[in-house]
This record gives C-alpha cells, structure tokens and sequence, in this order.
C-alpha cells in the first residue's frame, strides 16, 4: 500500500476538478487530481460551447479570479458570439463553440504550466476516514491510500450514473466511460440528503453527411469578444454554425414512438427540469409549435462531428435515426453516436457551507455538478470556490465567502446553499439581484483585486490589471476635467446639459468614436478601456441607488451565526422554520433572511440568540 | 447610510396619548421640518407640530435621542400625540410627505435595536411575539381595508407583474433561443390595464369608502326583531353623523356614528327585512357576506334564538335581547323604543373597537394607498422608459413589484422563471 502525502485531493477531472485543482495550485498547496482516463481532463460531455448569459458572467468571473476556463476556451473557441450585443452591457453575454480537441489540448497545457499539481491515473472507490467525522483521503482500486488534508469531490454524472437509450441501459458516467459505483454508495452513507436527477445529449451527427447547402449558416461576431481579461484577439481558425428546424413530420415520429422513450416510458425516476430538456418534452409541452430550432454546431476543426443543439433524446437509436432524417438538411445524415439520458446522484447543496464544504465531515468539499447544477461554467466556479477554500482550511486561514452583492458566483453559491436544488441548476442573469453591478465586463475590477489579496491571482494578471485600473483612472480623471464640447460639436444639444466630458459617458447613445477622435494624439486611450469607463458610468446612477441595499445586505451578512448553533433550542421560533435552519445551517443573519418562509418575527429571535451567544462568550 | 423609518410605537395610552417613534439619520431632519427646531436631546418639549401647509397637527410632546444614546442605536425621535385617530393619521402622513423617512416594516425598530447591541436580550422573546402579531394584523387589515372582494384583483396585479417580468426576462436570459422577438405589445398592455387598475383603487370607490367609514358593525337578526328601530334611534343620537350622501347599496343600511374618535358605520340589512321565503337571494347573500366581512357582528334577538344562518360569531361579537319593554322581569338588553340599554350598548361597542385601534391599524390605510401609489409612479417611470434599455426597465418593475408586495405577496426569480418556463419552449 502506497502513501503519499498531498495538501489537497481532487476527485475528477471535469470542469469543477480542472478549476478547483488549479485553484488550489495557485495557493500554494500541493495537489493531486486522480481520474481515470488521462484523456478525462477538459472534457465537455455534450455541448461543445462555453459561456452564455449568466453563463459568460461565471466564466469572466473566473478568469478574474485566475482561473483556467476562461484562457481555455479562448484557445480553442471556433466561434465567438457577443449575446445581447444590442441590449445593454449588463446583459451582454460572452459565448464561444469550443474546438474539442483543442480545449482538452489547451487544458493539458495549463496542467503543464501549472506547479504543484499531480494528475494521478486510477477509480477512487472509496474515501478515507479517521473516526467518522474526518475525510483524510481517498481509497483507490489498486488498493492504494492516498492522504490529503482536504478532499474535493468532483465526480460530475459518474455517482451511480445510468445512461437510457430508449429500453437500453448502460451503467456509465459518461457514454464511454464507467461509473463510479463503489464511491457512490459511500457517499450516499456520508452525505445527508442525496436524490437523483436527470439530463441528456442530442445523437452525433457525422459533418460529411449533411446537406449545408440546405441549411441556414450563423457566422460568429466580426470582432469577437474573448473570455480573458487577458487576451484580446482568437487564437484558431473562425467557422460558421449550421441552424435547421424540426417538422411536423419529425414530431410525428416522436410522437408515434414516446413509449420507447427513457424519459417517458417511466425508466427514470430522476427529477426533470421546469424546462424542455429534450427533443420530446418540446412536442409534447409546445404541440402548438409546427417547429423547433436546431443549431448544428461543429466538435472541432478538424472533427467529422457536428453536435445538434436542440434534440435532445432518450429515444432509442432506430426512432432516432428516422426522426433526425426528416429535418431539413440532414435527410441522409449518418448518426456517429445516438442521443442518450443518463440519471445520476446528486447531493442536495442545502446545508452545505458556502465554502463548499460539508458540515459534518470535516476536510470534505463538493463542488461541481455533484452539487446538482447543469453547465461546465457552473461546476467550473464551484471547483474555484472549493479549490480556495480548501487551500485557506489546510493553511489555518479563514475560509472566503462570495456574496451575492459582488459576484454571480456569490448568487449560485448562496442560491445553492440556501435554497437547495430540485432540477438542476443553471444561472440566468435573472437570477442576480444586482445584475446591474455585476457585469461581464466588470469582473476583473469586482474580483481580481479579491484574488489578488487571497493569493490566488499570479503575477502576470495581477501586473496586467494593474496597468488596466491606472488606464481607466487616467481616462476618468481627464473626462472629468474636460468640458464636453471638447468631444462633441458644441452644438449638440447634449453639450448644453453636461458639466464635462464624462458626463457624456452616462449617455447610452454616445458615439464612443467620436469622443476617441476629441483627444490628442499622445493621450488617446484604447476604445475597450474607453468603453469600460463609459460602461461604468452608464450605470453609475442606479449603482448608487442599490448602494443602501448593498450596505444592508452586507451589514446582515457581518453577523455571523456560530457554527454550532443549536437552532432547535430556539423555543419561540416555529418548528417548521426551526427545522429549515436546522437543515440549511446558515452562516449569517443575511443567509437566514433569504431561507424561504422566514418571517420578520423569527429573524429577530434568531438574531437576539446570536447576540445572547455573543454576550456569553464575551 | 441607512435609511430612516417611523411607525406608530403605542396606540393609545392612558392619558389618551399616542406614541410615534422615527429613526435613522434623517430623524433630527423631519422633527425639524415638523416643528421648526430640533430639541435637545433627552429633554422633552412640547412644541407644535404643523404640516406643509402650515395647518396645526397637534400639540405634542418631543423627545429626541442621539445615536449611540436611543431605543436603535440611531438618532431616534419621539412623538407624543393626541390619541385620536385623525392626529395620528395626519402626522403619520405628514412625516410620509417629507420623503425623509418610510414606515416600518413589522420587527424593524427591533431589528435595528439589535443589530446595534441596544436591546436587553430578555426582552427578545416578548417581542418576538408581538412581531408575529403585527406581521398577521397589518397583512389581515390590508385585504379588509381595501374590501374582501379584492382578493382577485391583487391576484391578478401580481400575475400581471410576474408575467411582464417574465416576457422581458425571456428575451434576456434566452436571447440565443428561440423567443419571441418582440414582446413589447403584450408588456404595454400589461402595464396599461394594471395601471388603470391601480388608479381606480388609488382614486378609490371602495377604498374610499372603506377609508371614512372606519369600523364597520353589523346588525344581525331576524326581521322584525327591532333593528330598524334601533338604528333609527341611533340615528337620531348626538354621536350621529349626518350624511348628504345615501347609502351605497339598497340592501344595506348605513348610520355613521363617531364613538370618541373612533368612526363607525352601523350596518342594518335591508334585505333581511322581509321574511326569509320571499328574500331575493342576491340581497340576502350580499348581506350575509358584508355581514361576515365586517369588524363586529351585534346578534339581536327577541327569543332566545340568536344565531343566524351564515353568519358566524367571531370574536368579540355581542349578543343583544331586543324589545325588554315587552318583558316584565327581563333585566338584561334593550329596548330601541323606549331607549333602555341603548347607551349601554353603545359604549359595550365603543369598549371592544377601542380594544382594536392597534398601532396596525391605525397607519395601515396609508400604508396601502402609499403603497398603490409607489407602484403607479415606478409604472409611469417605466412609460417614460419605453425604448431604452430592457435591464433598467425590469429593475423598475421590480421596484413596483417590491412597492406591493404587502399584498401581492413577494416576486421571486424563481416565481418569474416558472412563468418563463411555462410560456416558452426553452432548453437545449
């Protein structure tokens, strides 16, 4: 039995165990990622894109924060689109169809250039405790005992994943790749509260077969917008994506063969989402649809296989194949692999402390789609959070929350441990209360600076950015000093109500090129940071007005609850209510305010316990 | 910085004394703007209040205590008013008008006390209690106040803002699906017909009503059980108020009275007066209701029997013998024609609704037509918004959402998402 010593263990090698290994790494802790299959790492199980809306905010976020997905996807984005270009910046969205090959690529690389990790090849069948209150390590196949101070758990869809096609079923993580049975029943020991939930990938199609001169073409934006703050221009060839539609041919055969279909045949019991998750919920929720959106997206540069975004299915692979051929475009397309649902474990994140880790069991974090959210961006963010976290726990510094006032990773880290699950999770812009503050565009000024103090940003991002905060105050203090006639014609009926030139930025309609050309040669800023300014200011007003919201919320979020807190004793709370803090455990006074049905009348008997607690101590 | 709130700290005390508490920065700001100076801390001052336009509210008693030094730790302003319903009313609104401070939310001065460390934590539990209480009566008070019968509508105010919400939300967070381009038209709409809605209640037939003729007490009985009798006697009594507007409905009988400050409408039920075969159902189901949905039922009877079918005693309720002249050694009730008992009773009314002028009620018409008319200045914010960018525009109708939420209950993410959800074919 070998023994090696690791600060921290990272099981899985998917988006949330790239992130929280690196995460870590950058800390300073050692780190080893254990998968099984070397070919695991940057691996996107089904939608070959990054980013979105919601989705894009996470993965800036992350790049903000140093993260690896971000760079990643830049490397092997194929086609870069700007979501909401015309609508404001606040619900602008990075998106990018990834190359495949070239992101796992790129991730390998990043593990190269990274110190401190190791990618051990082996299947954790189990984790070790001392006592049972401790996780020290994890138990692979071969028998081998590795130790860490802190464990990540990553696992994904692998914990008991069951993958349907039609009456078939495959017990696998991933198609190709096996479950992880033996950790699953453990886990479902250890964990409090573990259910089951279900998601699934449309048929692969084979590029060479589709008819594209029948089909409409999307091209990415002129100008792409990257995902790092650091780059600026792609990197790989730019393609164009295919759009087609289904019929009512196509939903008359689904229709004809939803007995067949694993998620309507009753072989599921996984939860479903309030959304369409698959080609056949859409037919029969939206009958009065005559058509469904298809986007044929390429795996690759150089891959023979196209991804159709749209149909998902548990149909089995005949029904699929004589559906897909009465869509436009792809009447003798050939189907390289067949669409498929896989259920799997999910651990209710209720409960769960904000840093990820599990309340009872010490040295346990969770993090990924394990926590049952649905993205690679969400898992990614998850995996930062719990790769820092565990790196502060193992050094004896305090953990690092993320609020919800400062990051959409604070939003679904709150959301998650606060609310818990009951269809997998995904981020919407909707979803953040100040929305209006929490740009894609901003996150580098909201986190890098956070990083940057916790140690988790390098020298070159925090030497980058750096330079970027002084550009953008050089710009600001300029336009402040300037009347505005300067940049505009003094005609213009704008001038007349301005004070000076960054006044003219509030406006929405500004013509940034205009304003560019008003400055001298020698002073003259690039249009991305003079945009970043104008963005600022555009918003400015309505920053300010949620600023005494900001200020309470942060001021609730200061009054910690003792983590140990008996909330059964609190005898004039309701049970009901005394139950949900009991279950949810919250952190602080702003936690306890957000658990659905607290009432004004418990917070304050929950707030004078904290402060009686408080008094004792003291 | 913190915002400032005020709320009715006691409704009546001994000496027929109502306490209003303010408190925040801007508490210094409004005693000032109500008065003309601000005292000096812990030293009470009678000075005299005046509104905006100069009228006199009230001699008052003012305490002001500074931050660090008060109840919540913040600067902390006490007024000590006349108990009658209308001083407390119009201060409350005046403070309303200077936009320095909003009501309290149930809890808040506590909250504030505690979060400062101010509060002596023995005390927590009580409060806590009394919290709930209030939470419950201004929630209860809110649907009274603005008629039972609106239940639908506030339903139907919350599922046009969540639906509005819902549609522009979609065309954001699923810009790369297939939603509908434009959803403008069905949002326009929305907002017209809820704004209409608002403004009828905001200029308000019932809420109106339902604002002056304060408690509502209900005759009950069997016809020819005196209740004609004694409303008429009652009409003709010095607590009478004199109306030259008739009564609202047919099958309702009105008498206004004021009972020592507190205004109440008697209501007799016309409809009941015939006997109960020849009713015309309508009437008599309307009166039931109004009946049930009053603050105080009095059951009048003659024989013993004082029930009556679907209107059930509640709480407080009294049960009267009527017609005690026709008796020899009846003691107990009234007799409306020669007056015995009458004042008696009167007084028993006047006893039970004083028990029930709580510092919920007392603001809490303001309270929904401020809030009514919050949501109408965020809608014709958003008409002016029209256009311009989606994100500001739902940020608005959050706001309204917000400004109502006390009776439309509150908006979350997750009730806009289910709307998203329904209405479109979205996922992957």
């Amino acid at each position: 039995m070998k023994q090696s010593d690791f600060d921290v263990i990272v099981i899985g090698g998917g988006h949330a165990g790239c992130e929280a290994a690196h995460a870590s790494a950058r800390m300073g802790s050692s780190v080893a990622l254990v998968t099984m299959k070397a070919t695991d790492l940057g691996v996107m199980s089904c939608n070959p894109a990054i980013g979105g809306l919601g989705k894009g905010h996470l993965v800036r976020e992350i790049d903000a924060l140093d993260g690896v997905m971000g760079r990643v996807a830049d490397r092997s984005g194929i086609q870069f689109r700007l979501l909401n270009r015309r609508k404001g910046p606040a619900v602008q969205g990075p998106r990018a169809q990834a190359d495949r090959e070239l992101y796992a690529k790129a991730m390998v690389a990043e593990f190269d250039r990274q110190e401190n990790i190791r990618v051990l090849l082996g299947e954790v069948v189990g984790l070790e405790l001392e006592g049972d209150s401790r996780v020290i390590g994890v138990v692979l196949r071969d028998g081998s005992v590795v130790r860490a101070r802190a464990t990540i758990l990553t696992s994904g869809t692998f914990l008991g994943g069951m993958i349907h096609i039609g009456h078939q079923r495959i017990p696998a993580g991933r198609m190709g790749d096996d479950a992880s049975n033996v950790l699953a029943d453990q886990v479902r020991e250890l964990v409090p509260r573990i259910g089951r939930l279900k998601t699934g990938t449309p048929p692969r199609l084979l590029k060479s077969t589709i008819e594209w001169s029948a089909v409409q073409h999307q091209p990415g934006d002129d100008k792409p917008t990257l995902f790092s703050f650091l780059n600026s221009k792609p990197l790989v060839e730019q393609i164009s994506c295919g759009i087609t539609h289904t019929n009512l041919t196509t939903h008359d055969v689904i229709r004809r063969n939803l007995d067949r279909s694993a998620m309507y045949g009753g072989q599921i019991d996984g939860v479903g989402p309030r959304y369409c998750p698959s080609i056949e919920d859409k037919v029969i929720r939206f009958a009065e649809k005559s058509s469904h959106q298809i986007f044929l997206e390429p795996e690759g540069l150089n891959s023979p296989l196209i991804y159709p975004n749209g149909i998902s299915t548990s149909l089995p692979a005949d029904v699929q194949e004589e559906y897909v051929r009465t869509i436009r475009g792809l009447e003798n397309v050939t189907i390289a692999q067949p669409g498929y649902a896989i259920e799997y474990d999910f651990a209710d994140p209720k409960g769960l402390q904000r840093t990820l880790q599990l309340p009872n069991l010490d040295g346990l974090f969770l993090a990924g789609q394990i926590n049952g959210t649905t993205g690679y961006e969400e898992a990614a963010a998850q995996g930062l959070v719990a790769g820092l976290n565990a790196s502060l726990s193992v050094t004896g510094n305090a953990p690092y929350v993320f609020d919800r006032s400062q990051s959409y990773i604070g939003v679904m880290i709150d959301d998650l441990t606060t609310r818990g699950v009951s269809e997998p999770y995904r981020m919407f812009t909707s979803r953040a209360e100040y929305r209006l503050s929490l740009r894609a565009d901003n996150a580098d000024q909201r986190l890098t600076p956070v990083g940057v103090s916790l140690g988790l940003v390098k020298d070159d991002r925090q030497y980058a950015f750096g330079k970027k905060i002084n550009e953008l105050e050089r710009i600001g203090r300029l336009m402040r000093e300037r009347p505005a006639g300067q940049y505009v014609r003094s005609d213009d009926v704008v001038v007349q109500s301005t004070r000076s030139a960054h006044d003219l930025l509030r406006n929405a309609d500004v013509d940034l090129e205009a304003v560019l050309d008003g400055f001298e040669d020698a002073e003259r800023p690039d249009i991305a940071d003079l945009r970043q300014v104008a963005n600022d200011a555009l918003y400015a007003v309505y920053i300010e007005r949620q600023a005494q919201e900001v200020a309470a919320l942060r001021r609730d979020e200061g009054v910690r609850i003792p983590a140990d807190m008996d909330f059964r004793m609190l005898n004039s709370i309701s049970f009901e209510i005394r139950e949900k803090l009991s279950t949810i455990r919250p952190e602080s006074i702003g936690q306890a305010s957000r658990i659905e049905g607290m009432t004004p009348a418990a917070l304050v008997s929950l707030l004078g316990a904290v402060r009686r607690r408080g008094r004792d101590v003291a | 910085m913190t915002d400032t709130i005020f709320a009715v700290a006691t409704a009546f005390g001994k000496a027929g004394v109502a306490i209003i508490r303010i408190s925040g920065p801007q508490a210094p700001d409004i005693i000032e703007k109500l008065s003309g100076f601000v005292p000096e801390p812990r030293i009470s001052r009678l000075v005299t209040l005046r509104g905006s336009d100069e009228l006199i509210l009230d001699q008052a008693l003012v305490l002001f205590f500074r931050e660090g030094a008060s109840f919540t730790g913040e600067d902390v302003v006490e007024l000590h008013v006349h108990g009658s319903i209308a001083v407390v009313r119009a201060v409350l609104a005046e403070i309303e008008k200077t936009g320095l401070a909003r009501e309290a939310k149930p809890g808040e001065f506590t909250r504030r006390a505690l979060m400062n460390d101010r509060l002596d934590l023995t005390q927590v539990q009580g409060l806590a209690d009394v919290i709930e209480a209030e939470t419950e009566m201004q929630r209860q008070h809110a649907m009274r106040v603005l008629g039972g019968e609106l239940s639908e509508r506030v339903a139907r105010w919350r599922a046009s803002l969540v639906r509005a919400i819902a549609l522009i939300e979609a065309t954001i967070d699923f810009a790369d699906e297939e939603v509908p381009s434009n959803v403008w038209p069905e949002v326009d709409q929305l907002l017209a017909d809820l704004s209409t809605d608002l403004m009828a209640e905001a200029q308000g037939t019932r809420a109106a009503r339902r604002l002056h003729s304060g408690f509502e007490v209900a005759f009950v009985g069997r016809p020819n059980v005196g209740k004609s009798t004694l409303l008429n006697t009652l009409s003709r009594s010095d607590a009478a108020i004199v109306s030259d507007q008739p009564g609202t409905t047919r099958d309702v009988v009105e008498v206004r009275l004021d009972l020592g400050g507190i205004p109440v409408t008697l209501l007799d039920m016309a409809g009941l007066r015939q006997t109960v075969d020849k009713i015309e159902e309508i009437g008599v189901r309307r009166a039931v209701e109004r009946a049930n949905t009053a603050d105080l039922r009095i059951f009048l009877h003659d024989d013993g029997k004082s029930d009556f079918p679907g209107v059930s005693a509640q709480p407080g309720d009294l049960v009267v013998r009527t017609k005690i002249d026709l008796l020899e050694d009846e003691q107990n009730g009234i007799s409306a024609k020669n007056g015995v008992g009458v004042d008696g009773l009167v007084s028993d009314i006047r006893t039970e609704l004083e028990q029930r002028v709580s510092k919920a009620t007392l603001a809490s018409t303001d309270r929904e037509a401020t809030a009514i008319q919050d949501a109408l200045e965020r809608l014709h914010i958003i008409r002016k918004m029209r256009g311009g960018d989606d994100e500001l525009i739902v940020a608005e109708l959050q706001q309204a959402a917000r400004a109502l939420g006390q009776l439309i209950g509150a908006v979350d993410v997750e009730n806009v998402l289910d709307e998203v959800f329904k209405s479109f074919c979205l996922g992957k």
